[in-house]
């Protein structure tokens, strides 16, 4: 399986999610910013990090880079396109997922794990996973969900909420809510459910050593999944 | 302006330096050579009131690729591998602007590291703040946190370790000290010493600004009432240029065209420079028209005393400036050839066709002044007479409960999970632990690191302070696992013009020395910070250690917290109860009299030693060294971090539990074994003769440190984990 990771001027995550994709078995290409084209792709991933310095605003700039509209050319004909926090704000800004990430609600960035949970297994993700309730880990200044009520019914009419904040047994509250998201929203996906945006950083969680090994799950399953 | 000798003091020069340098010239200076001077005469620079005092530390060993003198030290990690680390102090500028002078000090840090070819792999911080009551302390603490995170998260490099304390004396002037490790090839490490005539010099990076003009200068200088004055020398961080500094810079550095590379930091272009000249032995001759300059109409003297961030200055092979620069040009970044090596042994600037200075570089360097301060001995304080009555009247728990909640035992959390600890998929231990662990990309090694310091010991005695600072890394490596390599060190005192001050410094170093030599724990780099002081009032003096070790495999990595329900808990080293000086002395008694805990430096490396000989053979299930606070509160910590309980075992010895329990003598560890290797973990100590007691085991909630006394886990926790949040809310 052949899987491209865009490095943008200011990405910090790149490096981190070849390691990952590789280790599962993807073979991953590193594409610069200001290519004009995607090499052939089964999975496109937007990385972490801070684009142009998170100047203007998080994921604007990198939004318009070059090698962007053949990004959403790909994900328009159905490709698989991930972005991962600094991604997600990216996929946001160039409107291939909709809604928009604000400022933390308590104005820190907050480095930690939390549990998130999955609902909605119908789509090429998480299909086959065998648990709803995943510890992954996240790191951004600006992670907090908000969309329009209008937008609200129809992503949650099309099933659109990827994943959610939650507590270990899956509960979604308040006290379990990092940063102010609305309804807990930790990702989302577009109305085809090929393009996911998400806050938590799952290339942080591939070995026991590090923060933990649901990110391996995932992963593994992706793959699975795309084969 | 015609310079005279009032300008030249209004540069921070003295009278008698303004004449030396009249002297050496033999005739007067322009405004931009004074500049020039007074940027690498100050203390900062030029190290003159402490250099004679570091040359006896120690700082070669086996394991030193390279010591002091460079712009970070290195340390041979096998397999070709070396790490580049170092420690640095940004304390003026983050109490005048606590967010951009954090930031800068972080970046700064990051450059001195990625300069000699390394990719920053970790960064680690000490800083510290006056009294939580000072009604400053809120703001700082909030900005300096902002501030590392805001750089250091941006620029994709884990925080993976840390230290902060309060204490009044910093009420007036903050600590902020912030260190890098990278890892780079052994066979690949660059340096800033220039070679070969006519060789290209290229400035890359940001463009400079009028910003931070005199940051050197201002570093070396006391406050005084118009510090907000002075918030135009504090310079402005860009971690995104910084970022794409740092990836050109070793994009370029993959190939050979670097002859010496050196990042404009303190004094900027001007020792840049300067540094570069005088480590080759050779001249250097700049156009300032060619430096890429953000603001209009900037001045010769502007140009070089700027502090403006993310700068670095290269001196290139003939031929090669074309290559290089098509890869700044893909990073969006200035290149620039500002000038050539000459064998004049002179720097001489030119702008508008004119030569606007000219100096021997050996005037500026070796002739810099170097001064033997008058400096006062400290005595060693009587023991205090403790009150048994008194202490046996206290209650344990209600004491356990103030000294876990006390700001500088308290769990740091708020400040950690803002700065990125886990990016770069390497850190297996983060903040919280005696160290933080990254694992070395790609293979089974990993390297730890620590920071610490004690200013309340070094105050009270400041040789045994220094010793004690050194040994407190070297035992929160081993208790990690890591075997400890080698020490970088960041000097915080006040006026080097006070004797007290000077005497602190003097005496601080010594201990360091002492400790660092027996240990066979060499100093490879550092910084020092005088004038840490408002008006005439010094802060408690402050030597920060930070250390390095390995460690072999990193899945023989050791934690702190409890691992599994009826294992025993032994205590390493011998306990005799010293209180004086300690966080309950402080805390309960308010008492501030008497010696500091003794440093035995024999029982250090006996003890460390034979740890890391059980450790490797795979008996120890959880480890923690036990310093401020004593055995409970060690004790407390890694039953929170485990979330399992103790019940302890009665004291065997004739002092009180109070003393027994929260006494601070050194060299001391606690760690957890399975039953079943008692026996043979015995006979190693014994082997060893390294003193220890069987002092509890492991139960499921409770800590159950008497008949009468216990406490649950969970309300252990709140005790520690409230404070700093609830503070900061």
């Amino acid at each position: 399986m052949k899987s491209s990771v865009i490095t943008f001027p200011g990405s910090n995550c790149d490096r981190d999610m070849d390691v990952a994709l590789k280790n599962f078995g993807f073979k991953n290409k590193m594409v610069w910013h200001n290519d004009n084209e995607l090499p052939k792709s089964d999975l496109v991933v937007l990385p972490g990090g801070f684009s142009y310095g998170d100047y203007l605003r998080c994921g604007s700039m990198a939004a318009k880079s070059k090698i962007m509209q053949s990004v959403i050319n790909f994900a328009k004909s159905g490709g698989l396109v991930m972005g991962i926090c600094n991604g997600f704000q990216i996929l946001v800004e160039s409107g291939l997922v909709p809604g928009v990430l604000l400022r933390n609600k308590y104005l820190e960035f907050i480095c930690k794990n939390v549990f998130v949970r999955i609902e909605n297994k119908d789509n090429p993700y998480f299909k086959n996973l065998d648990k709803e309730v995943f510890e992954f880990h996240i790191a951004h200044n600006e992670g907090n969900y908000f969309c329009t009520n209008d937008q609200l019914k129809e992503i949650e009419d099309n099933n659109q909420i990827a994943i959610y904040y939650c507590s270990v047994s899956g509960k979604t509250d308040e006290k379990h809510n990092p940063n102010g998201s609305l309804k807990n929203i930790a990702g989302i996906f577009n109305k085809e459910k090929n393009v996911l945006g998400m806050m938590p950083h799952p290339e942080r969680m591939i070995e026991e050593s590090l923060s933990g090994e649901d990110g391996s799950l995932f992963f593994k399953n992706l793959l699975n999944n795309i084969r | 302006m015609e310079v005279n000798e009032q300008i030249a003091i209004d540069h921070g020069l003295k009278k008698d330096e303004y004449i030396k340098i009249c002297k050496l010239l033999k005739r007067i200076p322009n405004l931009t050579e004074l500049g020039i001077f007074s940027a690498m005469w100050n203390e900062h620079c030029s190290y003159k009131s402490s250099r004679l005092h570091l040359k006896k530390l120690p700082t070669k060993g086996k394991k030193v690729i390279q010591g002091p003198g460079e712009n970070a030290g290195v340390i041979d990690i096998e397999d070709g591998d070396a790490i580049v680390f170092k420690i640095e102090s940004h304390n003026h500028p983050s109490f005048i602007e606590p967010y951009q002078g954090a930031a800068t000090g972080v970046g700064g840090i990051m450059r001195d590291v990625f300069t000699m070819g390394a990719r920053p792999i970790a960064n680690l911080n000490s800083i510290h703040f006056g009294s939580s009551q000072n009604k400053k302390t809120k703001n700082l603490l909030r900005g300096v946190v902002h501030g590392i995170g805001g750089y250091g998260n941006c620029m994709g490099v884990p925080t993976i370790a840390g230290q902060t304390s309060f204490d009044s004396s910093y009420n007036g002037n903050i600590l902020v000290n912030a260190m890098t490790l990278g890892l780079v090839k052994k066979n690949k490490i660059f340096y800033s010493k220039a070679a070969g005539l006519n060789k290209p010099v290229i400035y890359v990076g940001s463009k400079t600004g009028r910003d931070g003009i005199h940051g050197a200068s201002m570093a070396s200088a006391s406050f005084d009432d118009k510090i907000e004055e002075k918030k135009p020398t504090v310079q402005v961080g860009d971690p995104f240029t910084e970022k794409l500094l740092l990836e050109a810079c070793l994009e370029l550095m993959a190939g050979d065209s670097i002859i010496a590379i050196q990042d404009m930091g303190a004094a900027g272009l001007t020792s840049s420079s300067i540094e570069m000249a005088s480590k080759g032995n050779l001249g250097i001759e700049i156009d300032l028209n060619k430096v890429p300059c953000r603001e209009t109409k900037m001045t010769p003297y502007e140009i070089m005393l700027s502090e403006s961030q993310e700068r670095m200055l290269i001196v290139l092979e003939s031929g090669k400036e074309d290559q290089a620069k098509k890869i700044f040009d893909k990073w969006n970044l200035d290149f620039a050839v500002i000038g050539k090596t000459t064998n004049t042994k002179n720097i001489e600037l030119f702008f508008d066709n004119k030569s606007v200075a000219k100096i021997p570089v050996n005037i500026l360097v070796e002739n810099s002044p170097m001064y033997d301060r008058k400096w006062k001995k400290s005595k060693l304080p009587k023991k205090n007479k403790i009150n048994r009555t008194e202490l046996n009247n206290l209650k344990i728990k209600d004491v356990l409960k103030k000294i876990l909640s006390n700001p500088n035992i308290c769990s740091k959390d708020w400040i950690w999970e803002q700065y990125d600890h886990t990016v770069m998929g390497d850190t297996i231990q983060k903040p919280g632990g005696d160290s933080g662990v990254v694992r070395v990309h790609g293979s089974e090694k990993a390297v730890a690191a620590t920071v610490d310091s004690s200013a309340v010991y070094c105050w009270a005695h400041p040789i045994t302070g220094g010793k004690q600072v050194v040994c407190e890394t070297w035992r929160n490596l081993i208790s990690v696992g890591a075997r400890p390599i080698a020490l970088t060190n960041c000097l915080n005192f006040g006026s080097p013009e006070n004797e007290e001050n000077m005497g602190e410094f003097v005496e601080c170093v010594q201990g360091i020395g002492e400790a660092s030599k027996y240990l066979n724990y060499p100093v490879v780099s550092g910084n020092v910070s005088f004038y840490n002081q408002t008006k005439d009032i010094g802060i408690k003096p402050t030597p920060t250690i930070g250390g390095v070790g390995l460690i072999k495999n990193y899945k023989n990595m050791v934690t702190m917290s409890l691992k599994d329900i009826g294992n025993q808990v032994l205590l390493i080293g011998k306990t005799e109860g010293h209180i004086d000086q300690s966080l309950f002395a402080r805390v309960i008694l308010d008492e501030k009299k008497g010696p500091p805990p003794e440093v035995n430096l024999f029982n250090e490396k006996n003890n460390g030693e034979t740890l890391l000989n059980l450790i490797e053979k795979n008996y120890i299930k959880s480890a923690h060294d036990v310093s401020l606070g004593g055995i409970i509160t060690a004790i407390s910590k890694m039953c929170i971090k485990g979330n399992k309980g103790i019940k302890l075992n009665k004291p065997k010895y004739l002092i009180s539990e109070i003393e027994y329990f929260f006494g601070e003598d050194q060299g001391r560890y606690i760690i957890e074994i399975n039953p079943k290797d008692l026996k043979d973990v015995a006979n190693i100590l014994n082997k060893n003769s390294v003193h220890y007691d069987e002092i509890g085991t492991i139960i499921e909630e409770d800590i159950v440190i008497n008949q009468k006394t216990k406490v649950a886990i969970d309300e252990l926790r709140s005790y520690n984990t409230n404070w700093l949040r609830k503070y900061m809310a």
